[in-house]
């Protein structure tokens, strides 16, 4: 098997992961319950799910056509740094304005604290 | 209640540096590829906007004191000079003018005029963008 065979394998798996990623994340907006296992199905798996499709990209471009495309490690690392700090800003912003948890949750640390 | 933004306002400090080092690639890489003055104004500007969310306005302007309004005049003189340059040249107005000169550092470099010309699509798509921005932002 050559590189390039072995490099499309690895190109292919990581597109596919990167679907079945953002597909279990879209299933999670839908199913959860409150805002916040929500905001966490959507931040964390569709963060995974966009940058193995990005890896893929980049892979692809790289063995088959020999372009190092920088403009892509930079698009996975911002979106590595600022997708979470989205989440977590989104989650504040509802946590802030009462938006109620889960009546089946059991820990709330920071109602807590504000008292 | 005042809130901590300790998070945000870090995150902000690490993106806003890769947010305007993308946008001068897109500036420069207007002439062979997809880019240009209008694109790199406007993430250029972006990055502003994004620091004054995290901080806020009083912050920015100690750290950028630019009146936006006088950097639409200088962008709009930029680009109306760069057509006068060929009226004295004795050639028709806007006509551009290329070549090839060997830099200290970055060795043999194509430069063109077009590139002035864009500058001043950059200054004035920044101007205009910030000026809406902060006139809307600071009515009460």
């Amino acid at each position: 098997m050559t590189e390039i065979e072995i490099s499309k394998i690895i190109v292919g798996l990581l597109v596919l992961l990167g679907a079945f990623l953002s597909a279990v994340s879209a299933f999670g907006i839908i199913r959860l319950p409150d805002v916040y296992t929500r905001n966490h199905a959507a931040s964390k798996s569709a963060t995974l799910g966009v940058i193995s499709v990005m890896l893929a990209a980049f892979i692809y471009f790289y063995a088959e056509h020999g372009h190092f495309n920088s403009r892509v490690i930079l698009g996975i690392l911002f979106v590595f740094f600022t997708a979470p700090v989205s989440g977590h800003l989104i989650s504040r912003a509802a946590y802030n304005s009462g938006v109620k948890l889960w009546d089946k949750s059991v820990r709330d640390d920071l109602k807590n604290k504000k008292k | 209640m005042k809130t901590n933004d300790v998070i945000l306002q870090t995150a902000t400090k690490v993106v806003s540096l890769v947010i305007v080092l993308f946008s001068i690639r897109l500036f420069f890489s207007g002439h062979y590829y997809a880019g240009g003055g209008f694109v790199g104004g406007l993430m250029t500007s972006a990055a502003i906007v994004l620091i004054m969310v995290a901080y806020d306005m009083k912050t920015v302007r100690a750290m950028l004191p630019i009146n936006y309004r006088i950097l639409i005049g200088v962008g709009l003189l930029t680009a109306v000079s760069t057509g006068l340059i060929a009226v004295f040249q004795g050639d028709p107005f806007l006509t551009h003018y290329y070549g090839y000169f060997d830099l200290p550092i970055l060795g043999k470099t194509s430069l063109h005029t077009a590139a002035l010309f864009d500058l001043g699509v950059y200054l004035v798509v920044v101007g205009v963008t910030m000026t809406i921005i902060q006139s809307i932002g600071e009515s009460e």
